[in-house]
């Protein structure tokens, strides 16, 4: 713990309520300015930003990943099948973890001398390395989605589209895409919420996002309650305003005649 | 390439991988409890414990793993006074954290059994415990069963993040040989196949679960 003294004329206004007797007679004092002080204010913002880009950049191209293996695993062709299930199959049995390791560690000793000196003195080769890997691992859960989303689409709509004389192309795009991806918003939002929180590990990478910087902070000024709240705080606060919005956004598109979301 | 890093550090290697299961068939013998009581508080007509456990599977569920074990690691030793190992303050926070997934298993199992069957159980004079014991959860524990497999995968992939603070499981053992032989492709990929081995027997005995239902 850090030794502050105290004023003669008692606390500051902004600790006076704010030293707390914890069980066993630990004291730990409370500094929430220390939020907005310089230079953790600062940090913090920062952090906010990288996790928000690098959680949507990845979940961009989980989508496209996704999209291209779930038309492999339902495609007529018997190799593309296999290539998409063991895609699926084998990056998703593989800790992420050991993922993220692998793209930052191993890769980079695979390449020609000359181009791994100029990889690993770029300045953001880790967060880079965290959106490849991000992406992948989420274009795995992807792909499922969106391989039930196509699964849900009855039979019928295909061949009521092609029979009243659309081409295929008009039959996707106003018949079974409307459908599908009303059925896989619910899917995609949580796939979203997933790869915000798997952002987190980006930081074993030192991509400084927000985890990361909670950490940084605690290890700066041993305040680490007020640090891991405002940590805490991001992930609970985007979780529930996505799903409430997402929410929003599902009652109004919602297909009349389905069974509603109360 | 050089594969014969593998077979010399095997030794080494091994120990860390028993620390994960370890980890992992510790967090699953506490968690799954854990889960179930919160999972029938979820179920509760108290409205206060419906809330109560409601925020508390909510609030975890909403964070990642990595920073509630920073929290334990932090929080543990303020509140108890004293320092407690790695180990402990990794299996604290892994077992409050997967409580929350397993509370939710629990949940939509017990839901899935409908609740013409509670009505039948207690218009037959049984009391809430001996429903719950005869007539609820063996439908729903064989319902379960298969997504338990599943969140125990998960759980067992979740045991590297116990790297962070330096425990000594697979993955930072791999990543502490990689740094003294500096043979990284062929370490991260022996861990990546023994991963998958591991986990891939268990998603195909979660399947083969799925289909005898």
């Amino acid at each position: 713990m850090v030794e502050r003294e105290i004023p003669e004329h008692g606390f500051p206004l902004h600790c006076r309520f704010s030293r707390i007797q914890l069980i066993m007679g630990i004291d730990y004092d409370f500094r929430w300015s220390l939020l907005w002080e310089d230079p953790y204010g600062g940090w913090l913002i920062d952090a906010l930003l990288v996790t928000v880009h690098l959680a949507l950049l990845s979940w961009l191209f989980a989508l496209a990943i996704g999209i291209v293996i779930a038309v492999f695993r339902v495609s007529p062709v018997k190799w593309l099948r296999i290539i998409g299930t063991s895609y699926v199959e084998v990056l998703r049995n593989i800790p992420f973890l050991v993922q993220l390791f692998f793209w930052y560690f191993a890769v980079p000793t695979l390449l020609p001398r000359a181009w791994m000196l100029w990889w690993n003195q770029l300045p953001s080769a880790n967060y880079w390395t965290a959106v490849v890997a991000l992406s992948i691992y989420t274009s795995t859960r992807v792909t499922e989605q969106i391989r039930s989303g196509i699964h849900a689409t009855p039979n019928g709509q295909y061949q009521a589209g092609l029979s009243i004389g659309l081409s295929y192309p008009q039959m996707y795009r106003y018949v079974i895409l409307p459908y599908a991806i009303r059925v896989m918003i619910p899917s995609m939002t949580s796939e979203f919420l997933t790869i915000f929180k798997n952002t987190a590990f980006a930081m074993v990478i030192t991509v400084p996002e927000i985890t990361f910087t909670a950490k940084r902070i605690e290890n700066w000024t041993f305040q680490g309650i007020e640090a891991y709240t405002f940590a805490s705080l991001v992930y609970v606060l985007t979780t529930f305003s996505v799903i409430a919005f997402m929410g929003w956004v599902e009652r109004r598109l919602h297909i009349p005649g389905m069974i509603k979301k109360e | 390439m050089d594969w014969t890093v593998i077979p010399k550090n095997l030794g080494f290697l091994f120990e860390g991988l028993i620390v994960s299961f370890q980890l992992a068939g510790l967090t699953l013998a506490l968690a799954l409890p854990l889960g179930s009581i919160i999972a029938l508080g979820r179920l509760s007509s108290r409205k206060w414990i419906y809330y109560l456990t409601s925020a508390f599977v909510h609030g975890l569920r909403a964070n990642p793993l990595l920073l509630i074990v920073f929290w334990f690691y932090f929080l543990v030793p303020i509140i108890i006074g004293r320092p407690i190992g790695d180990f402990t303050s990794v299996l604290i926070a892994f077992v409050v954290f997967y409580s929350a997934y397993f509370a939710e298993i629990v949940r939509s199992g017990i839901q899935s059994v409908g609740r013409g069957q509670i009505w039948a159980g207690y218009s037959i004079g049984l009391t809430y415990f001996q429903t719950m014991r005869y007539i609820i959860l063996p439908p729903a524990l064989r319902r379960m069963v298969p997504l338990l497999v599943t969140q125990t995968i998960i759980l067992f992939q979740g045991t590297t993040v116990a790297f962070i603070i330096g425990l000594k499981e697979f993955l930072h053992r791999t990543s502490l040989v990689s740094e003294r032989t500096l043979k990284s492709f062929e370490l991260y990929i022996f861990a990546a196949v023994v991963y998958l081995v591991i986990c891939y027997s268990g998603s195909f005995l979660s399947r083969r679960l799925e289909v005898k239902q």
